[in-house]
């Protein structure tokens, strides 16, 4: 068990992640990795608030994840990293050797980035640290809900917004 | 749940309906059909947008229809996380999680109070309104 998915999503915790992912994971905890979702208790209440009472939720910046990491590798329960953005993520993977494969779940329009799938739209820079993951081992795909097939980021980074 | 302090207005004040795919217009279409009051209700979908942008557009309808009740579906879900954080800022307005038709048409028909009143009401009313039929075991 322990870290069953790395995702990188936007929303963080939300109906995607504690229903369509919690659910026939039998989802037992969230690792929430965000710099600035660390730093506060308000928006940690925040996560927190609506996630079922038996799911727990760790609240790291990225050094304190890569710390803990070998930790909730070793829970017997299986469990979900979030991070908001490739960016975190790229760091977190840098740091800590365990994360071997990247789910992209959802990264949503902003200026500057170029639609690819229906959930993903991703910044020439996005695009070069994914790249930069994948010449590092790493496997990454892009998949919103557990009954979508997971798609190549070879095939992401040709797609041109697909629904 | 409902959060959010107690409102002065009555409880015509406009309400809004957030959540995922068409729950919004899906409950609102539900409402009217019964009533036959069209426009009580602003709608919105988390659809294809990041937690910024849900929270963006929130704010925008929100200040565009007076909203003084938000109602949405999942406690945990991305549009009830951009609500509570509207009312970081806006205490005026009360927030409903897990709303349900039967809430929407308490709130509507709640002639009398304040906002959040008719809020707590239409909570209420949405948990009542929830019953298992049925003996252990099935059939």
């Amino acid at each position: 068990m322990g870290v069953d998915l790395f995702r990188v999503d936007d929303r963080l915790i939300h109906g995607q992640v504690v229903v369509g992912w919690g659910q026939p994971m039998r989802l037992g905890f969230i690792a929430l990795v965000d710099d600035e979702v660390a730093a506060s208790e308000w928006e940690q209440e925040l996560y927190r608030m609506g996630v079922p009472p038996e799911m727990h939720v760790y609240f790291e910046d990225v050094d304190g994840a890569a710390r803990a990491l070998p930790g909730w590798q070793r829970d017997p329960r299986p469990g979900i990293l979030l991070t908001p953005d490739i960016e975190t993520m790229a760091r977190l993977v840098v740091a800590s050797p365990a994360v071997r494969t990247v789910n992209l779940g959802g990264i949503h329009h902003r200026a500057g980035r170029v639609h690819r799938l229906r959930y993903i739209y991703l910044t020439p820079g996005e695009e070069a640290a994914l790249r930069s993951l994948a010449a590092r081992g790493v496997q990454v795909t892009a998949q919103d809900v557990p009954s979508a097939r997971p798609m190549p980021l070879d095939d992401v980074l040709r797609a041109q917004g697909e629904r | 749940m409902s959060s959010g302090g107690p409102a002065a207005e009555a409880t015509s004040a406009a309400a809004l309906v957030a959540g995922h795919g068409e729950f919004a217009t899906g409950l609102v279409s539900a409402a009217e059909e019964i009533t036959g009051q069209p426009g009580f209700f602003a709608t919105m979908t988390n659809r294809d947008l990041g937690a910024d942008d849900i929270e963006v557009q929130m704010r925008a309808l929100v200040a565009a229809r007076g909203v003084r009740v938000i109602f949405t579906d999942l406690p945990a879900g991305s549009c009830t996380i951009a609500a509570r954080r509207i009312l970081r800022d806006r205490p005026e307005i009360t927030l409903v999680t897990g709303a349900n038709l039967a809430a929407l048409l308490h709130f509507m028909s709640h002639g009398a109070g304040t906002a959040y009143e008719a809020a707590v009401g239409a909570a209420e009313r949405a948990r009542s309104s929830v019953l298992v039929v049925g003996v252990p075991g099935g059939r």
